[in-house]
């Protein structure tokens, strides 16, 4: 018996089907996200408050280098998401040479983007902007940012180490199409924050 | 063989999505530049966020093809927690007008 088809009708009379019909690991990494998400929304409302609550919040996001760069980001990381769905499909159909090929495009895309998140970092650090100080005002814009940039940071690289790891146990045979899927799941969230961290972060702080 | 090209036929069918996404991603950075207020920039950028937040969760997450169970616990969850997140706002404005180096 197949793994969904005990997600979909139970295992005989010791387990109860799920009401959501997918595997337990799906549905726990879906709540992880659900978790996490609460916890992206936190960062972002709680720099709402502090945008509003100062009345010297500093703009200093230049078109070029930081949006540019930022739009460059986001194609990558939009990319890296299409890459993941090939690799999800490719291994739902048992080939894991192209499977492995999407899973390493995507962490080639993963890398790409954190260095171009660091390369924004090194060029804001170089302008004065510390985690407690900035030259242009709000000394608390620099711990809204690096917090949720940084935290956005983590998720990626956390991401990308893990899809290696997902990567090289599915080509040994020691996991199943259905972790690539989960690990997917992962990728793709990281995709749906940083929708929101651009517009909020960086797009209502640009420099005019 | 027959399995590559199927694997193939997957990005050809999320392509669509995927240039939505890029083509809100741009028109977020073009009316950035545009002369909106702080507020209706906010709201509108939020709005177009949603969307796309919304396009990958239910295409490339999967969720649109998944049980509506699934997407009845999640979703309401998440909105709801949300929602309630924004009672902050009231003090947040609070401080910016009453602080004394306002007056």
């Amino acid at each position: 018996m197949s793994e969904s088809e005990v997600a979909m009708h139970g295992n005989g009379a010791l387990l109860e089907a799920s009401p959501y019909a997918i595997p337990s690991r799906k549905l726990i990494m879906w709540l992880f996200l659900l978790s996490d998400a609460v916890t992206f929304a936190a960062l972002l409302f709680g720099y709402g408050y502090l945008r509003t609550a100062s009345s010297d919040w500093p703009t200093p996001f230049k078109f070029n280098p930081s949006i540019l760069n930022v739009m460059i980001m986001t194609i990558v990381l939009i990319t890296s998401s299409l890459t993941m769905l090939g690799a999800v499909d490719a291994a739902k159909l048992g080939d894991k040479l192209k499977a492995k090929r999407f899973l390493w495009s995507t962490i080639l895309l993963g890398v790409i983007f954190a260095g171009l998140h660091i390369r924004e970092w090194l060029s804001l650090i170089d302008e004065g902007v510390r985690l407690f100080q900035n030259p242009w005002g709000s000394p608390l814009f620099g711990a809204a940012f690096f917090s949720i940039t940084g935290m956005h940071l983590l998720h990626v690289t956390c991401g990308f180490v893990a899809i290696a790891v997902v990567s090289r146990l599915y080509t040994r045979g020691r996991l199943t199409a259905g972790h690539v899927e989960t690990m997917g799941l992962y990728w793709h969230f990281v995709d749906l924050v940083w929708m929101f961290v651009v517009p909020l972060v960086y797009l209502l702080n640009i420099s005019r | 063989m027959a399995a590559s090209a199927k694997s193939g036929n997957v990005i050809a069918r999320y392509l669509p999505v995927y240039f939505v996404l890029l083509a809100i991603s741009f028109l977020e950075v073009f009316l950035a530049y545009q002369h909106f207020s702080t507020a209706g920039l906010l709201a509108v950028l939020l709005f177009l966020a949603v969307c796309g937040g919304a396009l990958a969760v239910m295409y490339f997450m999967h969720l649109a093809q998944e049980r509506r169970s699934l997407f009845l616990t999640l979703i309401p969850a998440i909105i709801f927690v949300l929602l309630m997140m924004n009672m902050i706002w009231t003090d947040s404005f609070r401080l910016l007008h009453m602080r004394p180096f306002a007056h």
